[in-house]
């Protein structure tokens, strides 16, 4: 039994609990065993064992309570957690401890979860493999068929990823600025879903672009995901852009029904040169929702060129700003050179503290954002985010949700990537729901040829997420994904 | 619009980021080539398009002016790589 239970599902594991088939402690223990048996996926930066078992037993023995009473999870080393050393991956908040926890990771609290330890990711949520962490590069748990080359995880939640494909959690949180839970889920063969912007609290949040980060959960299964959503989202009056309304219970909600359901297909995903397999594959999609009664609709977003270089000017540009407060002052790691004044200090802390890819995109932001450049960087780059917003209206008002593939790719090797440019078009479908605040979920749909797993994407309206979860089950149910690294 | 290297060296320091002189020419190829693959955005027609700052609709709401926090100086002090007699400590600014 111990040695299976960290193959159920978050909601099987709940199930058990009610049931007391074992108690919150043993299956803290099944998941503590299988995190020290996998550190060769690099997937925790910081394990907690005494504290997961200190709050599994408070579960047994009934003075913690919740829905998700006992319920092991991993968070992403983004979300400040009171007492437990928090990063963002990056050097320069390296023993940063904070004294205060998160909006996301206190409502998971609130609700009874177990917290086994930080999950690594990219440094400050920018990358996405997950080479960019400077605590060593998280691999993937899935290798292509025939081979024994590692493969990135995906990113920026690849610790997030790799860990709940591990069967290292039931269930983690991630952050998407522009694909990090969606693109990483799709990597290692998982769920992960993004909710409208304002509905998950920024508050405690490590910030990468505020106008565009958002929690969400990555789980094995699209019901899991709906459980830890519920929990996760709410009104936090610390998060100006916080939305005061109600949290439906998504899991009581959900159906997977598609019947008198319109599905879009945006034209203008279909790429030039589109991998056949990753074709093949959203054609499977439609197919599969078309046999649950949806009414299949051809729809144009014709901004989606524009998405890519519209967010690479805006997430950097807010990134330049937001990451100004690491300057060596009130927490994070100081140098000061011998003999340097305090402008010294500052210059010589962020660069030894952060990344090259950091530092890359501090440095666009600052650019495009400087005087006699901003009109015709950033300026420009809004409107268009308005036209790409605009694009997804329309749409809307043909269909109920947008069905698409979720990366362009399978899985890649480490180093496959170098050119930044490279690197960011894997984001090419992920990006464009992300500028219009939708939620967007990426589900386990299919292997390719190489063995590796495959999402598709489906993008809601504003506040839909019970429409985004049903075709999400219906995908899943019809998938049948059932592949293991 | 492209950078040079007397730019980049402009923007590494209003972005308090110091950078070595072997680091500048990757820096200049890199910015480009991404500046280069963005500037494809002014062939998009923006007339009378408002910028979008925020996809959340109106305006920030108002909280009461009330204190809400405070008397933490230890939990605020924690984390700081120099601290002295209930301050953050920097380097001397004024001589």
């Amino acid at each position: 039994m111990m040695t299976s239970l960290t193959d159920l599902t978050l909601a099987d594991m709940k199930a058990g609990l009610a049931a007391r088939q074992f108690s919150a402690v043993e299956l803290t223990q099944a998941h503590l065993d299988a995190m020290a048996a996998n550190r060769h996926l690099n997937a925790y930066i910081v394990e907690t064992p005494e504290l997961a078992l200190a709050q599994a037993k408070a579960v047994d023995e009934g003075a913690r309570g919740g829905p998700l009473a006992g319920i092991p999870l991993g968070i992403k080393d983004l979300f400040a957690t009171d007492g437990v050393q928090t990063t963002a991956g990056s050097n320069i908040l390296k023993g940063f401890v904070p004294r205060y926890e998160s909006g996301v990771t206190a409502n998971l609290l609130r609700d009874g979860a177990v917290f086994l330890g930080k999950l690594n990711m990219d440094e400050f949520a920018m990358g996405s493999s997950n080479e960019t962490s400077a605590y060593g590069r998280v691999i993937s748990p899935w290798k292509a068929k025939g081979s024994d080359a590692e493969l990135v995880p995906g990113g920026s939640s690849g610790g997030s990823a790799a860990a709940v494909s591990a069967r290292l959690c039931a269930g983690a949180t991630g952050t998407d600025t522009g694909g990090s839970i969606r693109q990483p889920a799709a990597f290692v063969g998982i769920a992960g879903i993004k909710p409208t912007y304002g509905r998950a609290s920024r508050w405690g949040t490590i910030a990468f672009a505020s106008s565009l980060d958002q929690a969400g959960p990555m789980a094995r299964t699209v019901t899991d995901c709906a459980l830890m959503l519920t929990s996760m989202c709410g009104f936090d009056p610390k998060d100006s852009t916080s939305l005061d309304i109600a949290v439906p219970d998504w899991v009581a909600g959900l159906t997977g029904a598609m019947k008198g359901k319109r599905v879009g297909i945006p034209a203008e995903y279909r790429l030039d040169g589109m991998d056949p397999e990753i074709a093949a594959l959203w054609d499977q999609g439609i197919a599969w929702l078309k046999a649950e009664g949806a009414e299949i609709v051809s729809v144009s977003l014709p901004h989606t060129k524009y998405a890519l270089p519209t967010y690479y000017i805006v997430a950097p540009a807010e990134a330049s700003s937001n990451l100004a407060r690491y300057d060596g002052v009130r927490y994070g790691n100081r140098v000061t050179p011998k003999g340097g004044n305090v402008h010294d200090m500052y210059a010589a802390t962020r660069a030894a503290g952060f990344g090259k890819e950091v530092k890359r995109r501090i440095m666009i932001g600052t650019y495009v954002l400087s005087a006699g450049f901003y009109d015709a960087y950033y300026t420009q780059a809004q409107k268009v985010r308005a036209l790409i917003a605009r694009d997804f209206e329309q749409a809307f008002e043909k269909c109920d949700v947008l069905l698409t593939p979720t990366a362009p790719s399978p899985a890649f090797a480490f180093g496959a990537k170098a050119d930044p440019l490279a690197m960011y078009l894997n984001d090419v479908f992920t990006v464009p729901a992300s500028l219009a605040g939708l939620p967007a979920m990426s589900v386990p749909a299919g292997l390719s040829a190489s063995g590796l797993p495959l999402g598709l994407q489906i993008i809601g309206r504003p506040l839909d997420e019970m429409g985004v979860l049903d075709a999400g089950l219906a995908i899943e149910r019809a998938a049948g994904f059932s592949a293991r690294p | 619009m492209s950078v040079d290297s007397q730019t980049v060296r402009k923007i590494a320091r209003l972005a308090r980021i110091a950078v070595t002189d072997d680091e500048v020419p990757g820096l200049v190829e890199q910015l480009n080539g991404i500046l280069g693959w963005v500037e494809q955005l002014g062939e998009v027609d923006t007339k009378g398009v408002e910028p979008m700052a925020s996809v959340m609709p109106g305006s920030l709401r108002w909280r009461a002016d009330e204190v809400t926090d405070g008397g933490i100086q230890d939990k605020v002090l924690a984390n700081a790589p120099d601290a002295a007699s209930g301050f953050f400590a920097v380097p001397k600014v004024i001589e």
